[in-house]
């Protein structure tokens, strides 16, 4: 027994147990998504973080030391970014093709996203901090993040609601737009990807070429024409 | 592949510097992807190595996401102080937000043939 908690100590202080423990779970939840014929709603990304936290919180460890491991895979979201331009490169003839109707579409979905998102919160009484804090949150992190901090919201919590906003699109997504018949592959996955941002984006990949390389262009601009924008609008509201 | 992956990591880090040194209101890595993308245009086609290296990161990718999900639990709180609010407004805005986007590329792409 003894043994068995001096290894634990030593594991739980190395990257090597987070990191395993991340793949393991996605695994898992990559299983069953396969097993459920890859229904939307059985979202991998969202099994396998309700696996980690509940780990989490029944090791009693903090995220801090979870993310000394987690960090490998992490740090691999950038890279995973800018290869998107490969898909793009190999669909932009179909781009190039609808540029105007892309640009449109982008904006629309990006002003619904943020509109709505703080037209919801406002009316349900949410505090000026939470409308700053929910409003860039169909953004890729980053961007949404700099976002909140420049409207005075809480880019911390807007992490986790882009997050969140991301997993939701994947999973809603693909059921709503089989429910209306949008079954072109360019509108499916500029809605995704606006929606959703990389998360969106990793799903959209999954499924077809076109969605996903149109998903990835929507993200990009999706991104910047929210941190332009966003705080402009911002101005003449609040 | 090797060459590739540097390539890959190149990019990413002139995307960073360059959005770092101008102070571009977009993410490192979305301008490395511009910039991979021209070194394509350039280039006239996709190196198969290039491809291969792209396309494991991208099967990867919903995997790279569940460490920052799980940042989820440092705000357990806060998230379930303002859970009504911030779940409706998730919810009806991400349904809206697909609705619109992908009607309006449906609408303006209309008549012309997609390819």
């Amino acid at each position: 027994m003894d043994n068995l908690s001096d290894t634990w100590v030593y594991l739980s202080a190395s990257p090597l147990f987070h990191l395993t423990l991340t793949l393991v779970a996605f695994q898992g939840a990559s299983w069953l998504f396969e097993k459920g014929k890859r229904h939307p709603l059985l979202n991998p990304v969202l099994g396998a973080v309700l696996v980690v936290v509940a780990v989490l919180l029944g090791t009693g460890t903090d995220y801090a030391s979870y993310f000394e491991g987690a960090q490998f895979v992490h740090f691999l979201l950038g890279p995973a970014t800018v290869s998107l331009a490969i898909p793009l490169y190999r669909q932009w003839h179909r781009v190039k093709a609808s540029a105007l109707a892309i640009l449109s579409a982008i904006l629309a979905g990006s002003l619904a996203a943020s509109g709505t998102a703080v037209a919801v919160a406002w009316a349900m009484g949410a505090s000026p901090e939470l409308l700053a804090t929910v409003a860039p949150k169909s953004v890729t992190a980053p961007v949404a993040m700099a976002i909140a901090e420049e409207l005075g919201g809480l880019p911390s919590l807007t992490a986790v609601l882009v997050i969140v906003t991301g997993v939701m699109g994947a999973m809603l997504g693909p059921l709503v737009l089989d429910l209306v018949g949008i079954k072109d592959w360019r509108a499916r996955g500029l809605a995704i990807g606006t929606t959703s941002h990389g998360i969106g984006t990793a799903r959209a990949l999954t499924v077809n070429d076109t969605a996903g390389a149109f998903a990835g262009l929507a993200m990009g601009l999706n991104a910047l024409a929210t941190a332009l924008l966003l705080p402009i609008l911002w101005g003449l509201f609040f | 592949m090797l060459n590739y992956l540097t390539l890959i990591f190149v990019c990413q880090l002139l995307g960073e510097m360059i959005t770092g040194a101008l102070g571009l209101p977009i993410p490192g890595p979305v301008l490395g992807m511009v910039l991979l993308f021209g070194f394509l245009m350039w280039r006239g086609d996709v190196p198969s190595p290039l491809g291969e290296v792209a396309g494991s990161l991208q099967r990867a990718m919903s995997l790279l996401f569940v460490p920052a999900g799980a940042g989820v639990i440092l705000h357990a709180h806060l998230l379930a102080d303002a859970l009504l609010p911030l779940g409706l407004a998730l919810l009806v805005s991400t349904v809206l937000a697909v609705l619109v986007t992908g009607f309006i590329m449906i609408w303006l792409s209309k008549g012309q043939a997609d390819g």
